[in-house]
């Protein structure tokens, strides 16, 4: 017997029932509107009453208007097929909704329960099996899609039956398991979690001991991102944040993106619907879509699905990774979910905290970042989730609330600097403001000085040591004026500005510079950090800027020329003969 | 709007405030319309039996005992293809004595389009300003502000830019309007013999600013018509959409709803995307394109309105008095178009992104040599060059009073460039230079 209530009062989306029977905080459901089904989450009860945020526009809802509970919690339904979908906030599939338009309550499948998977069995009768297990797998793009045991099934279960190889449909039951008590239950190709909860159906979480190649120099070079970590990308409007996250996105070393276009403007979903079936995976050569699952709410799609498109990214995001599989979850923007908090948390009447966001608010989000991460699985194969959201926010202040709490949650922070982008020095990471923690970890520093070069992370803290000095002595020349300072201060200042050009600034809309392999990046990290630590001698500082400037035009043609070519050799040679003709 | 036979008439309010109304009522629907003792409402709360209306006209000399009635649906705009020509108020009622709309009755504020049928704009739309075109170019399907000060002259520059480009149809969203502004673009429109394309909605200073809310989607509402049903390219015009959000803190607030950032309400992001993400390219060739105004304070872009607006649309334009030129003119520093990728170079002249790059490099340089003067220090040979190129660039290209195409803004800039450069210090790919330096006299 489903729960029954029926409305008793409307503000905006938040909706107050008046329920028969018990509820749970977070429960479904549905409320009837006319011939229409709006879905609706529970977020507060109070005596028999049940407050519900509204998924939909609530234009047209009457008091004494039905509802039915559904018994259960936002649910991601998981299984073969996710990838290459674009799914709105609740896991709807847009392409499968008629019209140009949206319409409340047009609810699709989240997968094609009439599509043909070649499934092979993992397991064999007697096995003993738990949460999580691969069962069998079938092919799905690119991957092995592992069929895994329910991670709501607690406890040990035995197969008591698993089909043969062949072909079958998602429903279709393809093993049957029994209970310590003889219990049989049948397992599909789907199985459905509650967004909200983490999966948890691994052995171990380890600290994150490998880097997750980006092809960003400023991130891979300067500051690392390891792979099941977490980062954040704070900017001001018009600093390159899209621009950033779809670089990474095209780029990075993983098996899959998961995106999260979460309150963000629909013209810039449209250009990864328009641009990722046409660009191709350098790693695979396939398209770049046939790795990547859509989630879209975009800002004037309803607010409350917008905090539930997170969650939803998260939870697919999991699911892949139980599979042993590297992925990464990229949220744009995660100030729209707490704003849309707020909202809520506002039409609740709650007591507001800082800048009227709710008070629990870095509670969430830490919670949510604490999702991500680098596993163990139970059969010893390692899977990861490494998420990056950015932030973006108000008036470019970084004290505000969200930047704030975010900052305390995640481990890698890509500050995107105003004054950067108006120079049009992309990406406007911030080379000073900006960390990775993981520079910091001794299994990392090992990592990189295996992988890399022994004396990779020594080098890296020297060019930032450069960097830092060139700032230091920018800021005398600013205020002493150009000959108020001794010729060295320029020297100082143009070996920062070297670093900055050659190793920071890139760009993404050329098709070599665009992305740059750890390989490529530790060649011209040593080659321009050798040529800093040269003490050249200067007379004036006109002639200090003019040696800088032909220098940097050289190793800039170098970025832009395919590595190792002969053309990419004929540049080395022409900085090699500048830098000569300066010693000599 | 009549009111129809056997209506239930409700007698007693039992509470207003100076935006709101509410009363004890059975059966009612959220976001219908109610006519408040002559005046048009919406409801926006239920609890129980209590409904609240938002009264548009403001609850001045409203009693107790007015009489309230409810017509059981949202509010609606009358479109088709009648509504061309026309000046409407806020309510979509016809001005200057004109008839009824003929057309079907559409609800406003409808329903999102879905992201997945949004097509990629690619569609140029030319102004005739360099500051824009050659800079700024805005495209199809774009939505963006001129973030400007209250002196500025943005609605000429938006009236300019609506005759200019090739639209289909161009309607005019005006909130808080001075009854002068509004006058001004009816001329402009009159006298352009263009007023079989405009259609308006205003909302003047003279009337009550609540009713503001409407007029953002009434414009695109009827701008929705013409777009997907008669797949036309469609321009909306809303100036001052600062004035807009005013009105819904001004509503937010007699709800006691508490205040976030600048006083404005928690949901102003999603209210102002809301109105925002209406422009869109259909892949039918109909378009929504939304050019709007935020005025600021001072210039203000960190206040909520302008910060929140930032984020949402597609760029922004800013205008700026040039004190060197005497000219109002198209900041190329802070103005941004978004979209303009999608169509520079490929929809233009190979050169644009390169010439528009160098340009404005060397602007920028023009700019620190003019701080350093400023700050007492000796200018080098390249710095006057570079200041007097600045003068001329804003003069012939950044000034708001050009009308040119695109290849002549191009060609304009290719010969400053070699009036004061140069070609190793204008810096353009080698086979631009070979094909475009002008030669020498």
């Amino acid at each position: 017997m489903k729960t029954k209530g029926k409305v008793t009062g409307i503000i905006a989306n938040l909706v107050s029932v008046e329920v028969d029977s018990p509820v749970a905080q977070n429960e479904i459901c549905y409320i009837y509107r006319g011939g229409v089904k709006l879905m609706a989450e529970v977020i507060k009860v109070i005596g028999k009453n049940a407050y519900v945020q509204v998924f939909e526009s609530t234009r047209g809802l009457k008091v004494n208007d039905t509802v039915e509970f559904e018994g259960h919690m936002l649910e991601a339904t998981l299984g073969p097929g996710l990838l290459s979908k674009n799914y709105d906030g609740l896991q709807h599939d847009l392409s499968k909704m008629d019209g140009i338009f949206l319409k409340a309550g047009d609810y699709t499948d989240a997968l094609d329960y009439d599509v043909d998977w070649e499934f092979t069995p993992l397991v064999k009768v007697g096995d003993e099996i738990t949460a999580g297990c691969w069962i069998g797998e079938v092919p799905e793009n690119w991957i092995n899609h592992k069929i895994m045991v329910p991670f709501k099934l607690t406890g040990t279960y035995t197969v008591k039956s698993i089909v043969e190889k062949g072909v079958y449909k998602i429903k279709d039951t393809i093993a049957v398991v029994t209970d310590g008590d003889g219990n049989s239950i049948n397992l599909s190709m789907e199985q459905k979690w509650p967004v909200k909860m983490a999966i948890t159906a691994y052995k171990d979480k380890p600290r994150p001991f490998k880097i997750m190649e980006t092809g960003v120099r400023s991130i891979d070079t300067f500051n690392p991102i390891a792979e099941g970590s977490t980062g954040f990308i704070p900017g001001p409007f018009g600093c390159g944040k899209t621009v950033l996250q779809h670089a990474i996105s095209k780029q990075a070393e993983a098996d899959l993106i998961i995106v999260a276009a979460c309150g963000e403007r629909a013209n810039e979903v449209v250009e990864i619907f328009a641009e990722f079936p046409h660009l191709d995976d350098p790693r695979t050569g396939r398209k770049l879509m046939e790795r990547t699952t859509i989630i879209a709410n975009t800002s004037n799609m309803p607010v409350a699905a917008r905090e539930a498109s997170v969650y939803t990214a998260m939870t697919i995001a999991e699911y892949y990774r139980g599979m042993g599989l590297k992925v990464l979850l990229l949220a744009d923007s995660t100030s729209r979910w707490a704003q849309a908090l707020r909202e809520m948390s506002n039409r609740l009447e709650e007591l507001p905290g800082p800048d009227a966001f709710p008070m629990d608010l870095p509670a969430v989000i830490a919670n949510f970042y604490a999702r991500a991460g680098l596993v163990y699985l139970n059969n010893g194969q390692t899977g990861s989730v490494t998420f990056i959201g950015t932030v973006s926010p108000a008036g470019g202040n970084l004290k505000e609330p969200v930047t704030e709490s975010t900052k305390k949650a995640a481990r890698c922070f890509y500050a995107l600097s105003q004054q950067r982008a108006d120079g049009k020095r992309y990406p406007a990471i911030d080379p000073m403001d900006s960390y990775s923690k993981y520079l910091e970890y001794p299994e990392i520093i090992d990592y990189l000085n295996e992988t890399i070069d022994a004396k990779w992370v020594e080098t890296v803290l020297k060019a930032k040591n450069f960097v830092q000095r060139g700032k230091e002595a920018y800021e005398q020349i600013n205020i002493l004026g150009d000959d108020g300072v001794p010729v060295e201060y320029h020297d100082r200042f143009w070996k920062a500005e070297l670093i900055d050009f050659i190793i920071l600034q890139q760009d993404a809309f050329d098709k070599i510079d665009a992305s740059t392999p750890l390989l490529r990046q530790k060649f011209m990290l040593d080659l321009i950090v050798g040529i800093c630590d040269n003490p050249f001698k200067f007379e004036h500082f006109e002639e200090c800027s003019t040696f800088y400037k032909g220098l940097i035009n050289s190793l800039k043609q170098m970025n832009y020329s395919v590595y190792e070519s002969e053309e990419f050799f004929k540049f080395e040679e022409e900085v090699k003969s500048i830098i000569n003709e300066r010693k000599a | 709007m009549e009111t129809k036979a056997f209506q239930k008439i409700y007698t007693q309010l039992v509470g207003i405030t100076k935006a709101t109304c509410s009363l004890r009522a059975q059966g009612v629907a959220n976001e219908e319309l109610a006519m408040v003792h002559g005046r048009l409402a919406q409801v926006v709360k239920i609890i129980g039996d209590v409904v609240t209306l938002q009264v548009f006209g403001g609850t001045e000399g409203i009693p107790t005992n007015a009489e309230v009635i409810f017509y059981g649906e949202p509010p609606k705009l009358k479109v088709g293809d009648d509504l061309a020509g026309r000046f409407f108020n806020a309510y979509g009622e016809p001005l200057f004595g004109s008839t009824d709309v003929e057309g079907s009755p559409k609800e406003i504020g409808g329903p999102s389009v879905n992201p997945l049928r949004r097509k990629q704009p690619s569609e140029l739309i030319a102004t005739g300003i360099a500051g824009i075109d050659l800079n700024n170019t805005l495209v199809t399907g774009q939505k963006i502000p001129f973030f400007a000060d209250p002196d500025q002259p943005y609605n000429q520059v938006m009236a300019n830019v609506a005759l200019r480009a090739k639209a289909d149809k161009i309607i005019l969203g005006g909130m808080g309007l001075t009854n002068d502004d509004f006058l001004y673009f009816k001329n402009v429109f009159e006298n352009a013999g263009a007023l079989d394309r405009i259609i308006c909605f205003v909302n003047t200073t003279e009337q009550p600013p609540v009713e503001r809310l409407l007029v953002p989607d009434m414009a695109l509402t009827a701008a929705e018509y013409f777009a997907t049903e008669k797949n036309e390219k469609v321009l909306v015009l809303l100036t001052d959409m600062t004035l807009y959000a005013d009105a819904l803190s001004i509503v937010s607030n007699r709800m006691d709803q508490i205040p976030s950032k600048d006083s404005m309400p928690g949901s102003l992001y999603s209210d102002l995307a809301k109105v925002y993400e209406k422009a869109v390219q259909f892949p039918d060739g109909g378009s929504i394109t939304i050019i709007a105004v935020t005025t600021l304070s001072g210039g203000d872009i960190t206040h909520a309105i302008p910060d929140n607006t930032g984020y949402i649309t597609e760029g922004q334009l800013f205008l700026r008095k040039d004190s060197d030129t005497n000219k109002v003119i198209v900041d190329p520093f802070r103005s941004l178009s978004r979209l303009k990728q999608l169509v520079i170079g490929k929809k233009t002249r190979e050169d644009h992104p390169q010439v528009m790059n160098a340009a404005v490099r060397l602007y920028a340089d023009a700019a620190n040599a003019k701080t350093k003067l400023e700050n007492g220090f000796d200018l080098s040979e390249y710095d006057e060059r570079c200041l007097k190129f600045a003068h001329d660039y804003s003069l012939r290209l950044l000034a708001i009073d050009i009308n040119i195409d695109i290849d002549a803004m191009l060609n304009q800039t290719w010969e400053l460039f070699a009036k004061y450069f140069t070609k190793a210090e204008v810096a353009i790919r080698q086979e631009f230079v070979k094909k475009y330096w002008p030669a020498e006299q």
